[in-house]
């Protein structure tokens, strides 16, 4: 099976078990057992060639330019470690189908396990770098899933934070050290940077990369200070305890170390960190676990205390060390699954987990009891245990290493670790099964049924093989220690035995194992003396730190963004023409080129009326409806200015465009206050309007600085003028670019436009439901109400020209791809003929006439525009491609069709429902308050309430 | 001419701005309209003023004015008027739920009622 494959297995398969729970838990689980079984049996077809010492690649190309490929690799590390996660991920899946309850949704289970078993798979089968980072991020994600898992439980949600948090930011350190190890290796590709040793260790960015990576893998693995994430994230679910926290996800940090072994390791600074690291990770752990009540706490910290374990073996850097390290990977991932397994059948059948209210359970679940019997004594050292081999290697390898010139550090803290190690195994054993059995358990605890504790006894069988014949798992572990050391050192010449002789370890592994004896004698009163001690919790450092970064984040946001939008406007502006200024000083200016026009009486008086009214808009602004009717004398003149100024099309729209934005303005200013009250000082009118003078100077400077000069290049529009006729078959250029050459451009706009509409809808029904309806409802209007409010003349008036404002708004939608009108034009027009009505004879009277709601005229513009483009599809050109041919019916002359006018007819559409929905929302807000019927049994208006306040207050 | 139409887009932007810096919210919106008002001219304006050449094709007419501002302002145009719409409707649902038509956060310990109804007190 290909690497792919393998890889894409579980991604894909993380699809099924939230489609399949419909179809019952059993299928779901079995559907998700047999993907991992799938990819498992993939993978295996693989393991006769990585034997043989071949490495199986698969590449392919994806971002070369960044160095970001897909490639895949597999030889003895990786298959060993994705054996590990999906070998182990087959029997945790099978003990989640016991352990998950009814009440939790199975499927959303199943597929966070299976994403998370895809990304650790793509982790240790990763040859580029990048790809790996990513990978590593996704465990990060799904384990986050994972954890907090039992959303309903705040210590689950808290653990699954504080687990990304920890690991996010050791990833983040990480990509930073990846890079740096690409940079000096010049390649992303694991293979590659393997190679190149000597490089990278002579490089002087070798020591940043290597302090940032292993951040990567000491907060991944919970190394010492990052321990305290794992112990919370045993919030999670066991099943998640047992796969992330014992043999996959902690594993990742340990496994890039080991991957990277050949060219980090053999260093001062390698050994240095990773051992030092490692070896107070595992003394530190050990002590804290022996004290821990909750079962799984105490084997969330020894397992941190055996990462440590680990750690340290490969921060040694002897090839002896590496290979006691892959052993002990091998064993801890067997002996402590089944141990979290067994704390797991504990807890689901006498309802707890905490050791004080646990003891002589060696009778009521004897099969659970062999079971965590053979675990632990496999935890805590026992020979005839796998457990037992790899710690005696590495009690072997310390009683020779040499840590800060002191010869026998490193070798008393391992016993003392050995020791505490031994001491909460035997804890865990005998505080729960031996001793009098209780008649105060929660539940009645027995002996669940096979589905659930098969799996752990099929590991604890494992446990006992290994423990027995080591020399069966010896090919492994050489094969697997021969691709750590990637040729960078010799293969050690040792052989995995039960007796080595009369050696300090064996000597050492009897202090732990008599120590751990007496500690557990004397557990009492040291209990009592460490809960009095009471170390440190990092828990609360945690919380202290986030709490401080949240407020300190909470003070800039709020001093940068403190609500006063007008200071965001200010500094805004003030920034904008500051950098422009500076562009203008420092630039080159090259000298006008272009002709000037001539100026006439005509253009200034235009100009001075636009100046004026501008002028005299600013000076009265706090008259609303004087402001209003300035604004239209702008507008106006705008439109004249681009009608003088060749842009007919261009006038046509502003002056159409001009009478809706009024009339909206008028109908919300019904609701507004008609006056603006005085209330910036003379200082502040004086600071805005320097700062807006600065902004009009250089809005002037700049544009008459462009006006002045000749287009630099040849503009773009040539193209436009030469092809609009030959091509888009239209002599209006403007509207050819608009329906043809720009056209997504426009079916874009015309969504944005509807969009505008349905929110402006959307927020009058949140108005029309709620309190402020019946504010609306009590509303006194300011003005008094005409007393006749459809006056008949306007009304015959209006119904008159109805007819002829249509026939116009047709003949300029059909006119418009020769001359000046078009879809945008038309639609104005039409929808002012329709609010000439609503204005002529009332909302209610025009409401009722209407009969297609102006959602659907603006849904259906857009579907026209829409079809109109795909139809070219079925032509073999691209979307918006139009199409015209000339037709004659006698007795009219010869006329242009072209597939442009049914996009035109698209935006006519979509822009008359736009302006009418919006229009009409705002008439409505009006007339709907009105409405006597209640909605709700009681409508209390607040604003009742305020002014009787106000009256007091005023 | 020139000189004219870009003094004519200084003021519009200089009373655009000075509106949007105001404190209620109608005379900002008034002040963003005659802001698309500057804009839309600056940008109808960077094709260059001509006069008389309208971008319709005739024949025997050798040289059009530029199409390609004009056409991205026509649907500038349509657009501001939805964004105007758009800024309405949210400025009077703030005043209708909370009967304040302020821009900025108001300091605590006002009640709005007060603010609200001196509106029309003064002027």
């Amino acid at each position: 099976m290909s690497l792919f494959l393998i890889v894409a297995l579980p991604f894909l398969g993380a699809l099924l078990p939230g489609l399949l729970i419909q179809a019952g838990r059993q299928t779901c689980a079995s559907a998700t057992f047999m993907v991992t079984l799938a990819a498992l049996i993939g993978l295996a077809t693989h393991i006769p060639a990585v034997v043989d010492g071949q490495t199986i690649t698969a590449r392919a190309i994806w971002l070369p330019a960044l160095g970001l490929n897909v490639n895949l690799f597999l030889d003895g590390l990786g298959l060993f470690f994705a054996c590990l996660i999906l070998g182990i991920g087959l029997l945790i899946i099978a003990y989640a189908r016991a352990y998950l309850s009814e009440r939790d949704n199975m499927g959303e289970f199943y597929s966070y396990l299976l994403l998370f078993q895809g990304a650790m798979v793509g982790i240790v089968l990763s040859d580029n770098i990048l790809m790996l980072l990513v990978f590593w991020e996704l465990t990060s994600l799904s384990s986050f899933l994972l954890i907090g898992y039992w959303k309903h439980l705040p210590e689950g949600r808290q653990g699954a934070r504080m687990a990304l948090t920890v690991t996010g930011m050791g990833g983040l350190a990480m990509i930073g050290g990846m890079l740096l190890l690409g940079q000096i290796a010049g390649s992303y590709d694991l293979t590659t940077i393997l190679q190149n040793r000597e490089a990278i260790q002579a490089s002087p960015l070798y020591l940043p990369a290597l302090i940032l990576i292993l951040l990567g893998c000491f907060t991944k693995s919970a190394q010492f200070p990052f321990h305290f994430w794992l112990p919370h994230a045993m919030a999670a679910p066991t099943p998640v305890s047992a796969y992330l926290h014992s043999a996959t996800m902690v594993k990742a940090g340990i496994f890039l170390m080991a991957r990277m072994w050949p060219v980090l390791a053999g260093t001062d600074a390698w050994f240095l960190i990773v051992t030092t690291a490692g070896l107070v990770t595992m003394v530190v752990a050990a002590i804290i676990a022996l004290f821990k009540d909750d079962l799984k706490a105490l084997l969330a910290f020894s397992t941190v205390s055996h990462l440590g374990l680990i750690t340290m073996l490969l921060g040694i850097g002897t090839p002896y060390a590496a290979m006691a390290a892959v052993f002990h990977i091998l064993n801890h991932a067997t002996f402590k699954a089944a141990l979290f397994m067994s704390a797991g059948i504990i807890d689901h059948e006498a309802g707890t987990r905490d050791i004080k209210r646990l003891g002589g359970l060696r009778k009521l679940m004897p099969v659970t009891f062999v079971i965590a019997t053979l675990a632990s004594l496999s935890m805590a050292g026992i020979p005839f245990f796998n457990g037992f081999l790899s710690k005696e290697m590495m009690l072997e390898e310390a009683s020779h290493t040499v840590l800060f010139d002191s010869a026998w550090l490193v070798p008393v803290l391992a016993t003392i670790g050995a020791l505490f190690s031994a001491a909460y195994s035997f804890r865990y054993l005998g505080h729960t099964f031996l001793g009098a059995e209780r008649d105060d358990y929660p539940s009645h605890p027995h002996d669940p049924g096979i589905g659930m504790w098969w799996p752990p006894a099929f590991l604890v069988a494992l446990v006992m093989l290994i423990g027995v014949a080591p020399f069966l798992a010896e090919p492994t572990v050489r094969l697997v220690t021969q691709a750590v050391l990637g040729g960078a050192a010799e293969m050690p010449d040792a052989h995995l035995k039960i007796w080595h002789g009369f050696t300090p370890a064996l000597y050492m592994s009897i202090i732990a194992v008599l120590g751990g004896l007496v500690l557990l004698a004397l557990f009492r009163p040291l209990d009592k003396g460490w809960q009095t001690a009471g170390p440190p919790y990092a828990k609360a450092m945690f919380d202290g730190v986030i709490g401080g970064a949240v407020s300190v984040a909470r003070f800039v946001t709020g001093r940068l963004h403190d609500g006063a939008l007008t200071r965001y406007a200010l500094i805004f502006t003030v920034t904008v023409v500051a950098v422009a200024y500076h562009a203008w000083a420092t630039g080159a200016k090259s000298p006008p080129t272009h002709d000037l026009i001539p100026l006439g009486p005509m253009q200034l008086a235009g100009w001075l009326m636009l100046v004026i009214a501008t002028g005299f808009l600013v000076y009265c602004h706090r008259n609303r409806l004087l402001a209003l009717v300035l604004m239209g004398v702008i507008g106006l003149m705008v439109s004249i200015g681009f009608a003088y100024l060749s842009a007919p099309d261009l006038a046509l729209t502003q002056l159409s465009v001009e009478v809706v934005t009024i009339i909206l303005m008028l109908l919300a200013l019904n609701f507004l206050p008609k006056q603006t009250p005085v209330e910036s000082s003379w200082s502040r009118r004086i600071r805005d309007g320097v700062i807006a003078l600065g902004a009009g100077t250089g809005a002037a400077a700049l544009i008459y600085s462009i006006l002045v000069r000749d287009f630099a290049t040849t503009p773009i529009s040539e193209y436009h003028l030469e092809n609009s006729y030959a091509g888009g078959g239209g002599t209006n250029v403007v509207n050819v670019i608009l329906v043809d050459f720009r056209g997504f451009d426009t079916f874009g706009e015309i969504i944005v436009l509807g969009i505008a509409a349905l929110i402006i809808y959307a927020i009058t029904e949140a108005l029309l439901i709620g309190p402020t309806r019946a504010r609306l409802a009590a509303r006194k209007p300011d003005e008094p109400l005409a007393g006749d409010a459809h006056p008949l003349l306007m009304v015959v008036v209006t119904r008159v020209t109805m007819p002829v404002m249509l026939m116009v708004g047709i003949y300029i939608f059909l006119r418009g791809h020769n001359e000046p009108g078009g879809g945008f034009i038309a639609g104005l027009v039409v929808a002012i003929a329709l609010v000439v009505q609503y204005m002529a004879s009332g909302f209610a009277w025009a409401d009722e006439r209407q009969r297609y709601p102006y959602h659907t005229i603006i849904g259906a513009g857009v579907l026209v525009a829409g079809v109109t483009g795909i139809g070219s599809w079925f032509a073999g050109y691209p979307f918006l491609t139009s199409a015209f041919g000339y037709f004659r019916i006698p007795p009219f002359e010869e006329f242009e069709l072209a597939t442009a006018m049914g996009f035109d007819l698209g935006v006519f559409l979509a822009v008359v429902g736009a302006v009418m929905l919006s229009l009409e929302s705002f008439s409505r807000l009006a007339r709907r308050a009105r409405k006597d019927r209640s909605e709700h049994a009681m409508d209390i208006d607040p604003s009742r309430e305020e002014r009787a306040e106000a009256g007091r207050g005023g | 001419m020139e000189l004219l139409m870009a003094s004519a887009i200084g003021v519009l932007t200089a009373a655009g701005v000075y509106l949007v810096l105001r404190l209620r919210t109608f005379p900002v919106i008034i002040g963003t309209s005659l802001l698309s008002y500057a804009v839309n001219v600056f940008l109808f304006a960077s094709g260059r003023l001509v006069v008389n050449q309208p971008p319709i094709l005739r024949d025997g007419v050798e040289s059009y004015t530029d199409p390609l501002p004009q056409a991205l302002v026509l649907t500038a145009i349509v657009i501001s008027f939805g964004m105007t719409a758009v800024a309405v409707m949210v400025a009077l649902a703030a005043y209708l739920s909370s009967n304040d038509d302020h821009v900025d956060d108001q300091p605590a310990g006002l009640g709005p009622s007060i603010r609200g109804d001196s509106d029309r007190g003064d002027g």
